[in-house]
């Protein structure tokens, strides 16, 4: 069983890569809300796919990240990619 | 083409707002000293005009790790413009709201960074903020997006040339339909790849004194000083009666094979002509200042040749700065506009001018009637630019 990236994985990526804005509280509005809600546009999405993708030594296409909205969605698109890549190796 | 100055902040090593910078030039402070930004040891150009105590507390975290310090810098300065103006953004149409700024180099620490990550780690490694932090038009573009600013907009890159041909681009808007122009530049290239490109022209200072690196005029001029800052100004068709107008600009470019500054004259009484004034209308030049022997002679010859020897009064307050790239004109141009406010030359700092450049430089804060200020600015590739603000 590989190792999982954790929506907190996925926080820690957005704070490093492309700040937070004021007033979004990343603990609590991570899982309910939509990336643009929380104020990051389509380049902050992908500093955070790469950021995650890097760090869990996963191949992931840019492609990957341009079509999710929420960071759930960009969690199990992680995620699969990572199990997709321990089933062949 | 008049242009209303209705709003102006300033940033630079003298200070970080247009009242802290402007009492301290005039009070004689020099804001040139050790590089402390980056270990400066390894390079022959020990003297900066740094920006020390900037924060970017007052952004939106969102925007700190997406952006350059000249853009973070830029950003304060242009809500500090806005906030000066008292234009209320809720009750303008944003497409009559258009932001016109120059950059010399982009966002060079911000690049130099990255293309670290890039050598040492890999491309993965590079930041995707990269793709705009970097760019000649990120602090237009930021500044647009803070503000809501959808006017047309724009940026102008001709090395510290555009600090003016942008003020003077945005005075133009005025009469093509924008309401409000938010101009001038904010600039720096604080690191060590910047201090490299720059010394690679050879103009740069190697003198490690910092009251003796920059001394334009002077006899024992050897270069200029790396600075960063700059100012930010609004602009609109109506007064509201606090400061000065653009009243006419000229630009020029040499041919690269002649001296530079052949055509600084030419581009002088370009300006002249559109503001409609003689030479003997203008009270001070806020001169160039190159601090090369070269360069000073081939500007000290324009202003004699336009002016008369030893005649009208010029002053070079970069001398306390340092040169910021474009950021340096736009911040001639808002100090010249502070001068008609208060009837006061500011000072050209630690200078002995040589006399027979026939240059009458200001060596002290001097108080002096003044109705029009010339304000000029030459760049790398031959830009010549002449700016007069006036009331």
């Amino acid at each position: 069983m590989p190792a999982r990236v954790t929506m907190n994985d996925l926080k820690r990526a957005l704070e490093e890569g492309s700040g937070v804005d004021e007033g979004v509280d990343l603990d609590t509005d991570l899982r309910t809300m939509a990336f643009s809600e929380l104020g990051y546009d389509s380049l902050a999405v992908l500093e955070t796919g790469l950021r995650l993708g890097r760090e869990n030594n996963i191949e992931l296409d840019d492609s990957v990240f341009t079509d999710l909205d929420t960071p759930q969605q960009m969690l199990d698109a992680v995620n699969e990619a990572l199990e997709r890549q321990s089933a062949v190796s | 083409m008049t242009a209303h100055i209705n709003g102006i902040d300033i940033i630079s090593p003298l200070g970080l707002s247009r009242e802290e910078h402007w009492k301290a030039l005039l009070d004689g402070c020099s804001g040139l000293g050790p590089t402390q930004s980056f270990d400066s040891a390894r390079y022959d150009n020990p003297i900066s005009g740094e920006i020390l105590h900037f924060g970017p507390d007052e952004l939106p975290k969102r925007l700190v790790p997406a952006t350059d310090r000249m853009t973070q810098m830029s950003l304060v300065a242009a809500a500090g413009a806005f906030d000066d103006s008292g234009i209320d953004m809720s009750q303008v149409d944003p497409l009559d709201v258009g932001v016109m700024t120059a950059a010399t180099a982009g966002g060079y620490a911000f690049g130099q960074k990255e293309l670290q990550n890039l050598w040492s780690k890999g491309p993965k490694y590079v930041s995707t903020h990269q793709s705009y932090a970097w760019f000649y038009a990120v602090n237009t573009g930021q500044i647009s997006i803070r503000h809501g600013c959808q006017g047309h907009s724009g940026v102008i890159v001709a090395d510290d040339a555009g600090g003016l041909d942008a003020i003077a681009f945005a005075a133009r808007r005025l009469a093509r339909g924008n309401q409000i122009m938010l101009t001038g530049s904010v600039d720096s290239t604080m690191c060590p790849w910047g201090r490299v490109a720059h010394a690679s022209t050879g103009h740069l200072s190697k003198s490690a004194d910092a009251q003796a690196a920059y001394l334009p005029f002077d006899e024992r001029a050897a270069g200029w000083v790396n600075g960063e800052g700059g100012a930010h100004l609004v602009l609109q068709s109506h007064s509201d009666g606090r400061y000065a107008a653009v009243l006419g600009h000229g630009a020029t470019v040499d041919d690269p094979r002649a001296a530079p500054g052949t055509g600084l004259g030419q581009a002088i009484r370009i300006a002249l002509d559109a503001a409609r004034l003689r030479p003997g209308d203008i009270q001070v030049v806020f001169a160039d200042a190159a601090g090369t022997r070269e360069a000073d002679r081939a500007e000290a010859a324009a202003l004699v040749e336009i002016f008369g020897p030893h005649s009208v009064p010029v002053t070079a307050p970069k001398a306390a700065t340092g040169r910021m790239g474009c950021g340096t004109a736009s911040l001639d141009v808002a100090m010249a506009v502070l001068a008609i406010r208060d009837q006061t030359i500011p000072p050209t700092l630690n200078v002995e001018a040589d006399e027979s450049l026939g240059v009458n430089l200001c060596g002290v804060a001097t108080q002096h009637p003044i109705t029009n200020v010339l304000v000029l600015a030459r760049g790398v590739g031959g830009f010549n630019s002449a700016l007069i603000v006036g009331t």
